[in-house]
């Protein structure tokens, strides 16, 4: 972090003077009447952009340990499959990857009636079930390969120790492959958790109302072009400060 | 065999492919993809290489005002920042057009989308090269300009060969997301592969045939890069010890 003693530099109280300047010419030439009308679908798009993001990583994270694990000592037929898996996920764009699920799969239910008659019906519906699905198998791709790295990356030796002490293979796995591996790639994976964030407004083309669907509202109902815009990405650089400063406790602790 | 052909709904999705009906625009979409790809990575070099050098050898003002640029350019979504740059670069276009006395330009997409991408690459282009630049050896420099070499001629003679080996992996990487950033111009309806894939899948209702075949072109795309970067990067390691199956 940047001491205090860091930010007082003569160029640098010179260059937030200059920032400070900027933010209040902002405040006054620019219109932000709009705000208050907004504010309630704001907060949702914001909640629903973060809980898109928590649960597609929490998912794909728990898809990516056994694809991972796989690809790593998994036989050929289990690591086969899985590195297929992430070198399709990780040489497409993800927009692709979002439009085929929400409408390949969206116009190839409704053919069969026994799906229509399902209780899940009403979810398939919807444009999220296929939002979050397209984000969780997009994450797992690419931690499915950090994790690849990660497990062949614990050293041999704390292995063969545990396996001497007669400790069940899940066990092992549990309490010292497990917990090696993810520590060594907490940084990747902070990294990673911010790329995903930023993937999170893709959704918005599959009409799933996020922040960005709602800065996009803005623009097509007020036709002001960049106040939205600038706001939006204040809150995408505060949301990427929090993820990084929660992996960076996670590393200390 | 015929019968099997038919029955998979094959024969529909190759007349659907041909390069007469979709197929061509889909291929299209690719050339635009790729032009746009190259332009928008050759540029984030370049702005990539003057912000490496910016960042370490530059001054307080100038290294403060890189790490701005990086951080935020990494912290925020590219949708957003495509959009943003989209519309400023098309006002100071437009202003510049008016101050000349022109009436209002249309932007060529091909342009646009490469600035766009461009800006975007050249952020993570100046972390890639600013570590490549520091992994070199400082002798090696020192060396140069003991010898009285003037500094583009370091840069081009020693610096640059030195920190290839180094910086092609992080390169090959920049290369594959710009590729795949292309797709998000589909947004600002900019008709590369992934829109002309839309266009298509909705006019025909087959969406699987065509955004399965988009995703192969885009997958062959990457696997042919990651050919063509694995021979690049053996290259600029011409000279080095081996890292594969060497000593531990």
């Amino acid at each position: 972090m940047i001491s205090l003693k860091d930010l007082m530099q003569p160029h640098r109280i010179v260059m937030m003077l200059v920032f400070a300047g900027i933010v209040i010419w902002c405040a006054i030439a620019l219109r932000w009447d709009w705000i208050p009308k907004y504010a309630p679908l704001a907060l949702e798009g914001l909640w629903a952009t973060v809980w898109i993001l928590a649960v597609s990583t929490f998912f794909g994270f728990m898809l990516a340990v056994p694809l991972g694990l796989a690809q790593a000592v998994g036989p050929w037929y289990l690591s086969i499959p899985a590195r297929t898996f992430c070198t399709i996920i990780r040489g497409t764009p993800l927009l692709l990857q979002i439009w085929l699920l929400y409408y390949g799969l969206g116009s190839l239910f409704p053919q069969f009636p026994w799906i229509r008659s399902s209780e899940l019906w009403p979810y398939l519906r919807q444009a999220w079930p296929y939002a979050v699905l397209a984000l969780t198998l997009s994450y797992a791709g690419y931690e499915g390969e950090v994790m690849r790295g990660a497990f062949s990356g614990v050293a041999k030796g704390q292995l063969e120790a545990a396996k001497s002490f007669g400790m069940p293979r899940f066990t092992m796995f549990r309490r010292i492959w497990l917990p090696q591996a993810v520590r060594n790639v907490l940084p990747t994976l902070g990294g990673e958790t911010i790329l995903q964030l930023k993937a999170t407004p893709l959704v918005a083309t599959i009409t799933v109302m996020e922040i960005y669907a709602v800065s996009s509202r803005v623009r097509a109902d007020t036709f002001i072009v960049y106040e939205p815009l600038l706001l939006l990405a204040l809150v995408y650089m505060a949301i990427a400060g929090v993820i990084a400063l929660a992996f960076r406790r996670l590393e200390k602790g | 065999m015929t019968g099997l052909f038919e029955l998979l709904g094959l024969g529909a999705s190759a007349e659907l492919l041909s390069l007469s009906g979709w197929g061509g625009n889909l291929l299209r979409g690719l050339a635009n993809s790729l032009q746009i790809a190259f332009g928008a990575f050759g540029l984030g070099l370049v702005i990539g290489l003057f912000g490496a050098y910016g960042k370490l050898y530059g001054g307080k003002v100038t290294r403060d005002l890189l790490a701005i640029y990086t951080t935020v350019i990494r912290a925020v979504p590219e949708l957003v920042l495509i959009l943003i740059l989209y519309y400023v670069g098309s006002d100071i276009i437009n202003k510049i057009s008016e101050a000349m006395g022109g009436g209002r330009v249309e932007i060529n997409g091909v342009a646009a989308g490469i600035w766009v991408l461009g800006v975007v690459q050249g952020a993570y282009a100046t972390e890639v090269l600013r570590g490549a630049i520091k992994a070199v050896p400082v002798g090696q420099i020192e060396a140069a300009k003991s010898y009285g070499m003037p500094a583009f001629m370091i840069m081009r003679r020693v610096t640059i060969p030195a920190m290839m080996s180094f910086a092609v992996p992080g390169l090959a990487n920049l290369w594959l997301i710009a590729t795949k950033d292309t797709a998000l111009l589909a947004v600002v309806g900019f008709n590369e592969l992934t829109l002309e894939t839309r266009q298509a899948a909705s006019s025909t209702r087959a969406y699987f045939t065509f955004f399965l075949a988009a995703g192969f072109l885009y997958l062959m795309v990457t696997l042919c890069s990651g050919a063509v970067f694995a021979r690049v990067e053996k290259w600029a390691r011409r000279g080095q010890p081996s890292l594969k199956g060497g000593a531990r």
